[in-house]
């Protein structure tokens, strides 16, 4: 379970919070879509959770272990897909994951098997020794989810996973992605793809200026709107459609 | 530690997969260190072997020119183009077409004779010696004046080495003459030889040597050491590089959320970096004892050093390394890393003795030179090449350059910490 309590961000010079006094509590073994318009605050709060950036203020936990205290141990339950492909172009696909997968400590034969079969899974094991930056978005986005999992992570943070790939990659990836949290991986996940996450979806959270704005199944917020019946219909009642362009 | 080595694994893969990279960190060095001793050897060859044209324009005609004609032809530096006119010589050197110009006054000779003949005169009669007064005309001889004209664009080396050679062929024509008017003042036949005229004090060039063994300084030996410190540093660039496009590709990020320290990271590319700087250094060593002799270049000597000079290159090759790490944990693109890196490695050559030797620089600059670990690291190659030292001489330089890796690398560290924290 992740338990977060009054977590705040304000980045140095900024005018406003990006993340503000929030409280959430995200149960084991769910699909937990975390959606907003852009600067909403999504990445500055995944990226608390996975330890990249120091809260202003706030605190939350892992599977019971505390953040403050227990960064090391958190960095083996967590695993992360961020939204930029973090590879090396000029590695193999099976270089890249036998890399990431060392750091986490894994070796041998135990390593090498898991990345095949990961690979396989994906459609990628016939690239495995092909080069990352000969790769299209969709085979990237695929290795880059492979290298987050590797060592089987209770927690599963993905920052857009689905950005920019084909409707084939994207299925594959969501239906990993269930077979991942069949298997017990909590699933933590950002998108702009409201449909994606109404069906993906166990709980959807929506933030914005940094606050939680509702929280609920796909169902429930949907039925919670009058003549309103999908999740993006909720979304535009809730954060409005002006642009939220910023720089 | 298996993470440290998969992490150079990584470096490695990286590495030779990226040929421009490795051409410049192998080829390049190479070329500049085999440009440099082929230009250095044939300036030397030129002053030694191949003459330089030297306008002269003679308005003298007398003795002393024969004579100033005559030290030039036998010094073997310079070949003399007459020339009627000073300013036609003066235009030739101003348009670059010669190094030099030598304008010998009129009447050099006569004055000259005739300044040395008042002054022989003088002295002996105060010592009684004149019995018959010689009417002298003891009106004032003006002082005459060799005029040198040199191209602008002529090294100040150069100049003063003519100037040097050109004061030093006067003194001696000048005592020559004296010497003679004495001999004519005391009435002896000027013909036969009454006053030995050559030099009585002469020097020797000696190289001070330990262990019995000299080394010949060359063009070879200097070069060797100093380029391969430069090539050694100018490692920084690609690592740093290679740190930068981690950051821009976010597999830095990535590296971040692992459970792995940043020092492993940085270990990992220690490893390989400095495996590249020693390879780096065989290659240089094996180009001076095999590649330059066909080149007609001096030999590189090596011969009882090899343990040593490794040594020197493997903690040189730390101390560019952790300067690297610094550089890359700092730097936020290619566009701060690379100038930065290529500036400072110069500079770091400028004031290290790379160029022009520490003794000659101002006291400042000497005290600065005592801080650039390229100086420390030339000082170290210098001892072993060229000093024949053994270990224990060199372990001041070592010591210095393993401090500079240690220093460097957790200032790198601790400024990662500081900067990522959370």
């Amino acid at each position: 379970m992740i338990q977060i309590d009054q977590l705040s961000k304000k980045y140095k010079d900024a005018a406003h919070f990006s993340v503000s006094d929030l409280d959430l509590k995200i149960g084991e073994g769910e699909i937990f879509g975390l959606l907003g318009p852009n600067g909403a605050g999504k990445t500055t709060l995944i990226s608390m959770l996975c330890g990249l950036i120091k809260p202003t203020s706030g605190n939350f936990s892992i599977h019971g272990l505390n953040f403050s205290s227990h960064k090391n141990q958190l960095k083996h339950l967590i695993g992360i897909v961020p939204q930029e492909y973090a590879l090396y172009p000029n590695l193999t696909a099976y270089e890249n994951l036998n890399y990431f997968g060392s750091m986490y400590g894994l070796k041998g034969n135990d390593l090498k098997e898991t990345i095949l079969s990961h690979l396989k899974i994906l459609g990628l094991h016939e690239f495995a020794d092909k080069k990352v930056k000969a790769f299209s978005g969709g085979m990237k986005r695929r290795v880059n989810l492979i290298a987050g999992m590797l060592h089987q992570p209770k927690v599963l943070f993905l920052d857009e996973p689905t950005v920019g790939v084909d409707v084939q990659s994207k299925t594959v990836i969501i239906e990993f992605l269930r077979t991942l949290n069949k298997a017990g991986t909590t699933i933590i996940y950002t998108s702009h793809h409201l449909n994606e996450a109404e069906q993906f979806c166990t709980t959807v959270g929506i933030i914005d200026h940094g606050e939680l704005v509702c929280m609920g199944t796909p169902q429930e917020l949907i039925q919670k709107e009058e003549d309103i019946t999908d999740l993006e219909g909720v979304f535009l009642s809730l954060t409005g459609k002006a642009l939220r362009d910023h720089a | 530690m298996h993470k440290l080595l998969v992490s150079a694994h990584k470096e490695l893969l990286l590495l030779t997969r990226d040929l421009g990279g490795l051409a410049v960190l192998f080829l390049m060095p190479l070329l500049l260190v085999i440009t440099i001793t082929i230009i250095q050897d044939n300036t030397f060859k030129i002053i030694q072997e191949n003459k330089i044209p030297v306008l002269l324009v003679d308005l003298d005609k007398g003795d002393v020119s024969n004579q100033v004609k005559q030290s030039l032809k036998d010094s073997n530096l310079f070949e003399i183009v007459p020339e009627q006119q000073e300013s036609i010589a003066q235009d030739l050197v101003q348009k670059g077409a010669y190094q030099l110009a030598i304008i010998l006054p009129k009447d050099l000779t006569k004055d000259l004779n005739l300044k040395i003949r008042q002054n022989v005169t003088g002295i002996l009669a105060k010592f009684g010696v004149e019995e018959e007064s010689t009417p002298i005309n003891s009106s004032p001889i003006s002082q005459k004046e060799i005029r040198l004209y040199f191209d602008p664009a002529a090294q100040q080396a150069f100049k003063s080495s003519v100037r040097n050679n050109v004061d030093k062929m006067i003194a001696q024509i000048e005592s020559q003459s004296i010497y003679q008017a004495f001999q004519e003042e005391l009435g002896e036949d000027p013909t036969e030889p009454l006053f030995d005229t050559k030099s009585f004090i002469s020097f020797k060039e000696i190289i001070p040597n330990t262990h019995k063994k000299e080394t010949i300084p060359n063009s070879t030996q200097h070069n060797i050491p100093a380029w391969t410190l430069f090539a050694i540093f100018f490692i920084i660039l690609p690592l740093s590089i290679n740190m930068v496009n981690e950051k821009n590709q976010g597999t830095f990020v990535r590296l971040r959320t692992l459970p792995v320290k940043y020092a492993t990271v940085l270990g990992g590319k220690t490893l390989v970096f400095l495996t590249v700087s020693l390879i780096q250094f065989v290659l240089m060593l094996l180009v001076g004892i095999y590649l330059f002799p066909t080149l007609g270049l001096p030999k590189l000597d090596v011969s009882g050093r090899i343990p040593l000079l490794m040594l020197v290159a493997l903690f040189a090759g730390l101390a560019a390394v952790g300067l690297g790490l610094l550089l890359g944990t700092i730097a936020k693109s290619q566009e701060q890393s690379a100038p930065f890196g290529a500036t400072f490695v110069v500079i770091l050559a400028a004031i290290g003795g790379v160029w022009v030797p520490v003794f000659a620089m101002p006291p400042f600059m000497q005290t600065i030179s005592k801080l650039s670990p390229m100086n420390w690291g030339l000082n170290a190659f210098y001892d072993v090449f060229l000093r024949n030292v053994g270990f224990k001489e060199i372990v001041p330089e070592l010591a210095l350059l393993l401090l500079f890796f240690i220093a460097t690398t957790v200032i790198a560290i601790l400024y990662n910490e500081r900067k990522n924290a959370v």
